[in-house]
């Protein structure tokens, strides 16, 4: 800001701030000012001189010791009003500026803090419930696959064939559901076992005189098959079905010694 | 000492500022008082209350109240009109005589043996009746530019090239 210094003094704003006809704003507009300029400085001080010789001009013959009187009352005044109102104005000020500033960090800090919290709370909830989606599509799935299952055993082509516990573990027992026009058998081993380690059951289809056995698959992965449900395919004109325990990855023949259930086709 | 470093202390309640302080102004201010008061007895008396009472507010001063004589003299006018109003029982400020100056200058009724009227009479030489009065009205009675203007029955926009003009005469009288 820059101004015609000239022109400022002669327009009488000076003298009038003297006078203390100025708002707090045109005050420290002039202070502003005199700071700026040394000449509108000197220019107020010059104004103060003509009415502090005015003023003093006009006081009565002035008593002696004015001061001690004044010093005596004032001393009666210190520890009451002005250290009082030190004590509670002034520190009280500062310390509430301080502790509005230290809430302010602390709430911010709060804030913060609530909202990454809010924002893990909310990614953790998403995790939930993708793995929930997962979870109700994979039921689904196998909703769909035991559907489809249940209508490939209700097929009215399908014969089913009761498959009972021999020797070798006479509790077993097992069902064969077969399609002979999609050539499928649909093996129920719920009654059987688990296989030890090292072996898994072998499915055979025979054919009786003479007695035939050709293998029509193993069942693989059996202790992880929830619903002990196997599709194999048979393209023989089987007679009778029967399982046996054998290796891992099958035999050519059937042991026969480690045979758990057999049944006969019926007519 | 600069005279900012010593209001800063006496702010600080630092009497040995504030006696500084008082032996810098007390003249002026019991004089401004005295201007209103018209009695040197009670306008001593008042004089001194008002320096306890500065002493009391000294946190209350700023630069945006002005120069720090310019505060102290507010709070002696304040004061005197006070004495003024409680003895003649009127309210307002207007209704306050408004040629006390100029009585004084003129070395009327209200002359005072121990007023340095010399000295006054020195000062506003060759100043305008209307000058003093408005002289009178903005640093002793406190008026505002419009009420002073409507004392005067002039424009407000003269009020501040007047006063100009005038305290220029004062300045030109004191060299």
């Amino acid at each position: 800001m820059s101004i015609d210094v000239k022109e400022y003094i002669a327009s009488g704003i000076l003298e009038l701030y003297v006078a203390g006809e100025l708002s707090p704003e045109e005050n420290l507009e002039v202070q502003h000012y005199a700071i700026q300029y040394p000449e509108i400085r000197k220019e107020i001080e010059e104004i103060e001189k003509a009415i502090l010789e005015l003023t003093k001009a006009a006081s009565p013959k002035m008593t002696q010791n004015g001061f001690e009187k004044i010093k005596t009352e004032i001393a009666d005044v210190i520890p009451f009003t002005p250290e009082s109102s030190k004590a509670k104005r002034t520190p009280w000020n500062n310390y509430l500026g301080w502790a509005a500033s230290i809430l302010l960090a602390v709430g911010l800090f709060w804030m913060y803090t609530e909202n990454s919290k809010l924002k893990s709370e909310i990614e953790l909830t998403n995790q939930e419930k993708q793995s929930l989606e997962e979870i109700l599509s994979e039921t689904q799935e196998e909703v769909t696959a035991t559907e489809s299952l249940l209508e490939e055993i209700r097929d009215k082509n399908v014969t089913v064939i009761a498959l009972g516990g021999q020797t070798v573990s006479p509790s077993s027992y097992a069902k064969a559901y077969w399609n002979k026009e999609e050539k499928k058998v649909i093996i129920d081993a719920k009654g059987l076992p688990e296989p030890p380690e090292g072996f898994a059951y072998q499915v055979w289809s025979l054919k009786l005189d003479p007695l035939t056995p050709i293998s029509i698959g193993l069942l693989d992965d059996f202790a992880s098959q929830d619903t002990k449900l196997f599709t194999l395919e048979n393209t023989n004109e089987s007679e009778a079905f029967g399982i046996t325990l054998e290796p891992e990855g099958g035999s050519v023949t059937p042991t026969l010694e480690q045979l758990y259930t057999l049944g006969a086709v019926g007519s | 000492m600069d005279l900012d470093n010593l209001i800063q202390q006496f702010q600080q309640k630092d009497t040995v500022a504030f006696e500084t302080l008082y032996n810098m102004y007390a003249e002026n201010i019991c004089g401004a008082i005295n201007v209103i008061v018209k009695d040197t007895e009670r306008s001593q008396e008042i004089c001194q209350d008002v320096f306890v009472k500065i002493w009391e507010k000294s946190d209350q001063y700023d630069t945006s109240k002005g120069r720090f004589f310019t505060w102290i003299l507010n709070i002696a006018r304040n004061a005197a009109i006070d004495e003024v109003r409680s003895k003649t029982h009127k309210n307002q400020k207007k209704n306050l005589p408004v040629d006390s100056l100029v009585g004084i200058f003129e070395s009327g009724e209200d002359l005072n043996s121990k007023m340095d009227t010399i000295g006054l009479q020195s000062l506003l030489k060759g100043l305008k009746e209307k000058c003093i009065l408005l002289i009178d009205m903005l640093y002793f009675k406190g008026y505002t530019q419009k009420e002073a203007a409507k004392e005067l029955n002039t424009p407000i926009g003269t009020i501040k090239t007047r006063i100009r003009s005038c305290i220029s005469n004062i300045r030109k009288n004191m060299a």
